[in-house]
């Protein structure tokens, strides 16, 4: 039994020593990839995948970065944290990988985040908006980084158009008390709006799953407000709007990505015409890096770019600039360069802020006539 | 202050009152008669509210969608509909526990509520999402003082509710079925032997309970228009406590308590948002220990 074992052993080394020997191959950067290929969220994960490529792609048609080419490693996490975490860790010691882009759930990005950290191998989550998958605990995660903006900056956002392009200078709130993402967004617009020199009349709370919004709303209304900012999720977006209107408010409605669904128009009908949200992306905007990349992807995978395959396109090529102003492969240095990013992505002109989250445009969209309708762009 | 105590917040808190007193209506109806709180109430509330989306559907292409012939038969159907579940729960779930200790009335009547619920989570076509309910009469708001308006579907609800309340008072008063139901609510066994037909009342009670829910269910369609298999739980509890308030089995005590909710809740509201969503349950604990029969109750010992 021992000599067996030992024979094993020995191959082992044998092996190990084979493989360490190996000749190298031509030289190449191996970044990795993760998403949620299969289970609940698969068509994420497959958008995420193709973004990648497809810069991956451009890149080495351009001749790589640092002078090698690029190999991609793609890994499913299936939307599941503990897969995520094993994922990370076959990456990272397996593929050897210099930096990753992934992935698009925060509690998975959430399992990986401290494996980057561990090890000092960069990453960029490209749709993770949970505030603590960069920044948790009171501690910056120094490897890493995302590509979309988290929530709250939507309501800075929002504010910043509602007084610039709507010129309102008055302005009321509503927000879903039992909810963070709405309450966020609305105390972040309130301190923005505030910021900019305009007024806050009404900053009205209500219970989760009301459907009677009357009593707030008629305090908003009789304090004649410029704009009203609704932080909810469409469904309740829709009830606030009817009864508004009922009121006799005529005025614009401001509101974040909770608006964006159909059932909004739907529910809604006419009482959420004048309504304006704030998006990751429109494929609609007319900046040439928008409409070039959304007729390269069409042309590739045969369908125009959701919003996750363009932040997946973004985030890999903030890392790959990111590697070649490095000009190193080494994880301290790549890190150091992200912190510097200034890149013009296609959903926005990005820069990092001292938690790594992107600074850069939201774009507004207009309901007009039933119809989501490209606004503008607006940076903060 | 002034944005909180004036004319428009009364106006918002007669409307809401006005759905939760057809509600409360059937609530105190069943109450009065049988002894029991019918927890299942709000659920027939959510059915007449999905009646009349099916009408919708059904009459669209012969009616065009809005106007009032359109609102006229959804109001029949979900009256319909309400109406004959309730008759329905009563003949198979509680005549039978009739005799039994109230208890288990009680119960069977919590799990009526939760099997509507989750039967109409469960079937395809309804699903337990989001749906948003048609524009039957398209609202308008109109300007009644300087600061307030009243829609027009506020003045439906409240409408509504005043006819329907004005008739339920005629026929409690003036017809033999009024008179019998006012009997088996005195005294179940005296009724009997005076030649009642009990169960016959209690049903009556039932169907009538359970349609002005219905009707309930159709206005809050039309006033909050999204509807959903679990949208009864809330207002039937709060309906519940209006029942309570005016002293329940009372019928004009119901009616009254629901416009004290309704007044109270957006007072409430409007003074502090996160106030409002618990008045309601401060109310049923003060009238609980203050006034255990409620405003218009009559004196009885036992009650669930």
């Amino acid at each position: 039994m021992k000599r067996t074992l030992s024979i094993v052993a020995l191959a082992m080394l044998v092996a190990l020593a084979l493989v360490s020997c190996a000749p190298k191959g031509p030289a190449e950067i191996v970044i990795g990839g993760v998403g949620p290929v299969s289970g609940e969220a698969a068509t994420f994960g497959k958008s995420t995948q193709e973004g990648c490529e497809l810069a991956v792609e451009e890149w080495n048609a351009k001749g790589g970065v640092l002078g090698q080419q690029i190999k991609l490693v793609y890994e499913d996490d299936k939307g599941d944290a503990a897969e995520g975490a094993a994922v990370w860790t076959k990456l990272i010691q397996q593929d050897k990988v210099v930096a990753i882009v992934g992935t698009v759930m925060s509690k998975v990005s959430l399992a990986g985040a401290p494996i980057s950290e561990q090890y000092g191998v960069p990453m960029i989550s490209p749709t993770s908006t949970n505030p603590s998958v960069t920044f948790a605990d009171g501690k910056l995660r120094e490897f890493v980084f995302r590509a979309c903006f988290i929530d709250p900056f939507q309501g800075t956002v929002g504010a910043k158009f509602a007084f610039d392009d709507l010129g309102a200078r008055k302005a009321a709130a509503i927000f879903d008390v039992g909810n963070d993402y709405t309450k966020g967004l609305s105390e972040f617009f309130r301190d923005t709006f505030i910021a900019l020199g305009g007024e806050i009349v009404a900053f009205e709370a209500h219970a989760t799953g009301a459907t009677d919004f009357k009593a707030q709303l008629t305090k908003i209304v009789q304090a004649k407000p410029d704009v009203v900012y609704i932080s909810d999720y469409y469904n309740d977006v829709a009830l606030i709007a009817k009864q508004l209107r009922e009121l006799g408010f005529t005025g614009p409605l401001v509101g974040g990505d909770g608006w964006d669904s159909p059932d909004l128009v739907k529910l809604g009908g006419e009482a959420v015409e004048n309504g304006f949200f704030t998006n990751h992306y429109s494929k609609d905007d007319t900046r040439p890096e928008v409409q070039d990349f959304v007729k390269k992807y069409t042309a590739k995978f045969g369908a125009a770019p959701d919003a996750l395959a363009t932040l997946a396109y973004d985030a890999m090529n903030i890392m790959l600039d990111a590697i070649s102003r490095a000009g190193s492969t080494e994880g301290v240095k790549i890190r150091d360069a992200l912190k510097a990013t200034d890149f013009a992505a296609v959903s926005g002109r990005t820069m990092f802020d001292e938690q790594h989250n992107p600074v850069k445009a939201a774009a507004i969209i207009e309901i007009k006539g039933g119809q989501q309708v490209y606004r503008t762009t607006v940076a903060p | 202050m002034g944005s909180i105590f004036n004319l428009q917040q009364v106006v918002n808190g007669l409307q809401l009152g006005s759905i939760y007193a057809l509600i409360a209506l059937g609530y105190t109806m069943v109450y009065g008669i049988v002894r029991l709180i019918n927890f299942a109430h709000g659920d027939f509330f959510m059915i007449g509210a999905y009646a009349a989306y099916g009408a919708f559907f059904l009459f669209n292409a012969v009616l065009g969608g809005s106007g009032l012939p359109m609102a006229g038969i959804a109001l029949v159907l979900a009256m319909a509909a309400s109406g004959g579940v309730a008759l329905l729960t009563n003949r198979l779930a509680y005549k039978p526990l009739r005799y039994k200790p109230k208890l288990s009335s009680l119960i069977t009547a919590i799990g009526v509520s939760m099997l509507i619920e989750y039967l109409f989570s469960a079937i395809p076509f309804i699903g337990p999402s989001f749906r948003a309910f048609p524009d039957i009469l398209p609202s308008r708001p109109i300007q009644i003082g300087p600061n307030a308006t009243i829609s027009t579907h506020a003045l439906i609800d409240i409408g509504v509710a005043a006819v329907l309340m004005i008739g339920l008072t005629v026929l409690v008063r003036h017809t033999a079925l009024g008179k019998a139901m006012r009997a088996v609510s005195q005294d179940k066994d005296a009724a009997k032997l005076m030649g009642i037909d009990v169960e016959k009342v209690i049903a009556w009670t039932f169907l009538i309970g359970g349609s002005f829910a219905g009707a309930a269910g159709l206005l809050a369609g039309m006033t909050y228009p999204r509807i959903f298999p679990f949208m009864g739980i809330l207002p039937g509890l709060k309906a519940f406590i209006a029942a309570v308030l005016g002293g329940i089995g009372n019928i004009p005590g119901a009616v009254l308590g629901a416009y004290i909710m309704g007044v109270a809740e957006t007072f409430a509201t409007a003074y502090n948002s996160l106030l409002g969503e618990g008045i309601a349950f401060a109310i049923l604990i003060v009238v609980l220990l203050v006034r255990p029969r409620g405003i218009l109750g009559e004196k009885s010992a036992d009650k669930i």
